[in-house]
């Protein structure tokens, strides 16, 4: 089946009116792009994404994101979709799977890694590996095996050793190399 | 022997390959070249050629070539992870010398027609995740892309001049012996005009394969990484209702008193509905629980409702079982002389044997009852019309949710299009397809479509689950050490209880009669003792290797150990000279193979060390359908801690279609071990399931597994290709609990195996 597309309309912040004009709702920056959220402040983000935005490369992970299929970066530092409401993402910057790659399609290393690897099982919690990986790249350029066990994913796919393959491949700069 | 039939000026014929099978050829109009096999299934009437159809989708697995040169490729089995979606078209790949480059694969849902009413399965068997596609696709899949080579080398040739049997094909185009070169764009309306051989082309020999055995990653990698790829819990279908349910926590208990007011008042929530079970109706094809379902317009508003539900359940008889029990009445009853459930094999005489025996050895094995932990919840998109049920379903076997939507709508049989999106996760579970009645009966009482999300806690509090089980068995050595015999006792509730298989077949899916050390004990007897429970039970990962094996592997250690031997060689004198040893149905074990991947992870681990390594070095081996594996593990304890230094795995499948995929799933079905042998158990009390969350069912974190899995894959070109989802299953525990033996001195005869290790430390 094809991959179905849709794309949400972002939000643009009105210039013309100075001063600005208050607005209802919780704004914030999704992949790069302004949202802005009128509806229950009590939504977890992850049904925001998935069902208002329709950016379902996120997944449901269990009612506290257990199995971390749901985790997306919220300033840079992962966090459970569904563990945290709208009302706690104002003004802030979330980074889901789908804005990964560059805009030109591009593949991030990590995502050409884990292509690079076939570190994927049925899939399904692939995206939460993919922030999980990223955000600990951000944060060790040469992660050890023990930063790697810190990971909170998982997979009864069991994709973990080839994860970890993926991840030592971009610290050695060899993402899409043979 | 060739037929033609003309259909508005399509072309429409095919070669009979048998009473119901053809392998058919599709023109439609100009540029475009269509091959696939259209088949009747075994229970159907022959069908006349002319009823096979003439669309796009009439034709199962298929191969198109397209004008300018691509070639897209149907993918007929549910891709759960397995990696079917990617070898299968690669074996028609390869036939046809595509340019995989420019290959689309595209999943197929259900091929289904009407056959006087009767369903006609019009792409053969469809089934996913269950080790058998595979070696289906290779007796059948070749013959697609043969003929359609078979037909482009025709066209060349006239086109060229130049006989047929002087050119050959290459990635994507004719090559004639001076060098010119012919793409297959170029070639496919010719190709369309040429009159069909009276057999099929053979198949290529393997000296000429370009893809099979070259490792290929999973077609739909980039759709994945860039978070693209739909699964069926994410289709959006704009009216549809969502659905979200709560079960009692008793599969035969009833709802006592709902109060849903305070549901209704929330906004967005259009209905709450009760389901039951409908009664008669096998496991697996009906609703699991009597449930309450709420419909709302969003997953938020519903999952609130559903918190917002004040609900009594009233308990059924079941209410008084609980796992512990039941062990204890598996226990009792396999040191009773009640007479066993089933006699599963019997060669020699075990008694006579028995009475000339130096030594006798005993050990008994408990094995927890598991949940599936899909990763992909259960869940289903309805959509029925006066005429017309469209599904899109998470399955591992589309047939059998047709079957339950039929039943539930009786529409007719091409009246219901069951859509199979890549599914997040089947371990067998979407074998069965409770949940689709589900969404069936809610989109009928709703009068709306409806996307149906189970919850993982539903998932985990209402499965069919894998039965715990005791295995106690019995050895039987001479003075020369060698087994003489073998005994085997077995309890568990079967996962064929409920689904309209006979008593006297009840214990299939709990053990296997050809296991070892079967034939290769002079004297063997394995019989089996039926655990009554009301938890629902079903297919699982593995099923019933990976319980046995634990318990043969580990008690095969215990008897090395007994006689101060070297386990690797208990296993050697075992297995004995490379030969073929007969097996039931025909089957036969070729202890050299399995010598030969018992020889190479000790190899690799370095096996001669094992007595005096500082760590634990175990090993265990199994056979499971003419499939090899081995595994070798090292383990140390940190304190409390257990450390698995490293695992090796090596599998002989007989030809192997995509090295990467194998690699894959080889790894990941240790690994998957691992994690069940270690930490995974499901507990019931008072009836109820207690086990709700992650949390509570903990799969492995990173920290706890190995960090690589070494795999070894024997090359066997020789033997014709077998499944591999799960073959790397079943030794891992055993080769774990033997290293922990050797590490620890402590023998671990319980699973999970941390518990049981730290309560025996």
């Amino acid at each position: 089946m094809a991959p179905v597309q849709v794309q949400a309309v972002p939000v643009t912040p009105d210039s013309t009116i100075v001063p600005e004009k208050v607005r209802e709702g919780i704004a914030l920056e999704i992949n790069g792009e302004n949202y802005r959220h009128t509806g229950d402040p009590q939504m977890p983000l992850l049904w925001y994404l998935r069902d208002v935005l329709r950016l379902t490369g996120t997944k449901y992970g269990g009612a506290h994101g257990e199995n971390g299929a749901d985790l997306v970066l919220v300033n840079d530092k992962t966090v459970s979709a569904i563990s945290v409401p709208m009302a706690k993402l104002a003004d802030k910057q979330v980074t889901t799977v789908e804005g990964l790659a560059a805009n030109d399609g591009t593949l991030h290393p990590v995502q050409q890694a884990f292509i690079d690897e076939d570190a994927i099982g049925c899939g399904y919690c692939t995206p939460g590996w993919l922030i999980a990986a990223v955000d600990l790249l951000k944060r060790k350029k040469q992660p050890s095996d023990d930063d790697i066990d810190q990971l909170p994913n998982l997979c009864r796919c069991g994709c973990q050793t080839r994860v970890r393959r993926a991840i030592k491949r971009v610290a050695a700069g060899k993402a899409g190399q043979p | 022997m060739s037929e033609r039939t003309t259909n508005d000026g399509l072309r429409n014929d095919g070669i009979r390959l048998s009473r119901r099978r053809f392998l058919q050829v599709l023109a439609a109009g100009a540029g475009v070249l269509m091959v696939g096999i259209s088949a009747a299934d075994a229970a159907d009437a022959p069908v006349p050629l002319g009823l096979l159809g003439n669309t796009f989708y009439d034709l199962g697995a298929f191969v198109r070539i397209d004008s300018d040169g691509n070639v897209l490729i149907g993918a007929r089995d549910p891709e759960t992870g397995t990696g079917v979606a990617t070898s299968l078209p690669r074996i028609i790949a390869d036939e046809l010398d595509a340019d995989w480059s420019r290959v689309r694969v595209v999943p197929l849902g259900l091929g289904v027609a009407d056959n006087n009413g009767q369903p006609r399965w019009t792409y053969g068997r469809q089934i996913g995740g269950t080790g058998s596609s595979i070696p289906a696709a290779w007796a059948d899949l070749r013959q697609v892309g043969a003929l359609a080579r078979w037909l482009l080398l025709q066209a060349a040739a006239q086109r060229l001049g130049a006989p047929a049997n002087r050119l050959r094909c290459e990635s994507g185009a004719v090559i004639a012996p001076d060098g010119r070169r012919l793409d297959f764009g170029s070639l496919v309306e010719d190709a369309s005009k040429i009159a069909l051989p009276n057999n099929a082309p053979p198949p290529k020999s393997a000296d000429h394969f370009q893809l099979i055995g070259k490792p290929a990653g999973d077609v739909d990698a980039r759709a994945i990484v860039t978070g693209q790829m739909q699964f069926a819990s994410d289709q959006q279908s704009g009216d549809a209702l969502v659905a979200v349910l709560m079960h009692c926590p008793w599969p035969d208990g009833t709802l006592e008193h709902l109060d849903s007011s305070d549901t209704m008042a929330v906004k967005g929530v259009v209905k709450v509905v009760q389901l039951k079970p409908e009664p008669g109706q096998p496991w697996g094809s009906t609703v699991i629980a009597p449930a309450v379902a709420v419909l709302a317009e969003d997953p938020w508003a519903a999952l609130q409702g559903l918190h917002s539900l004040k609900l009594t359940w009233k308990p059924g008889a079941s209410n008084s079982e609980s796992s512990a029990s039941l062990e204890q009445q598996a226990s009792a009853l396999l040191i009773s002389t009640t007479d066993p459930s089933a006699r599963v094999r019997n060669d020699g005489d075990v008694d006579v044997a028995s009475k000339k025996a130096a030594r006798r050895l005993q050990a008994t094995y408990f094995q927890p009852w598991l949940a599936h932990a899909t990763a992909e919840p259960m869940n289903c998109v309805v959509r029925l019309d006066k005429d017309k049920a469209s599904v899109v379903v998470p399955t591992q076997s589309p047939r059998d949710a047709w079957a339950v939507v039929q039943r539930l709508t009786g529409l007719g049989p091409a009246q219901i299009e069951i859509s199979v999106p890549r599914v997040g996760g089947g371990y067998g579970r979407r074998l069965d397809h409770d949940y689709v009645a589900e969404a069936v009966m809610l989109a009928q009482a709703s009068g709306k479509p409806v996307r149906l999300l189970w919850t993982n806690e539903q998932d985990l509090d209402h499965d069919y689950y894998r039965s715990g089980s005791v295995h106690q068995l019995g050895a039987v050595l001479d003075r020369k050490r060698q087994l003489l015999g073998w005994t085997q006792r077995m309890a568990s509730a079967s996962a064929l209880t409920h689904r309209g298989v006979p008593d006297n077949r009840l214990w299939t899916s709990e053990v296997d009669a050809d296991q070892l050390p079967a034939a290769l004990v002079p004297n063997y007897r394995s019989d089996w003792y039926a655990l009554n429970s009301a938890i629902p039970r079903g297919p699982a990962r593995g099923m019933p290797h990976l319980s046995n094996a634990f318990a043969v592997e580990s008690f095969i250690d215990e008897i090395a150990h007994s006689m101060k031997e070297d386990p690797l060689d208990t296993h050697l004198r075992l297995l004995g000279d490379p030969r073929q040893v007969a097996l039931s149905a025909g089957s036969t074990l070729d202890t050299g193979r399995l010598l030969n991947v018992l020889k190479l992870v000790a190899d690799r681990i370095e096996w001669k060390n094992w007595l005096h390594s500082v760590n634990g070095l175990g090993i265990a081996c199994w056979h499971v359908n003419g499939a090899y594996v081995a595994h070798a593990i090292e383990v140390a304890m940190q304190g409390q801690k257990l450390i698995i230094q490293r695992v090796v795995c090596a599998v002989d499948v007989g030809r192997v279609i995509n090295p990467m995929g194998l690699e894959g799933q080889v790894a990941g079905a240790t690994l998957d071990a691992l994690s069940t042998a270690l930490n995974l158990a499901i507990t019931f009390n008072d009836g109820q399931i207690q086990q709700h969350n992650l949390k509570d069912y903990p799969l492995a974190s990173m920290a706890q597994l190995p960090d690589a899995v070494e795999v070894i894959i024997v090359p066997a070109d020789d033997v014709p290709p077998t499944g591999a989802s799960f073959l790397a299953m079943p030794t891992a525990a055993p080769a774990l609990a033997n290293a922990v033996f050797r590490a620890t001195a402590v023998r671990v005869r319980r699973l999970p195996l941390m518990k049981e290790l730290l309560r025996l430390l």
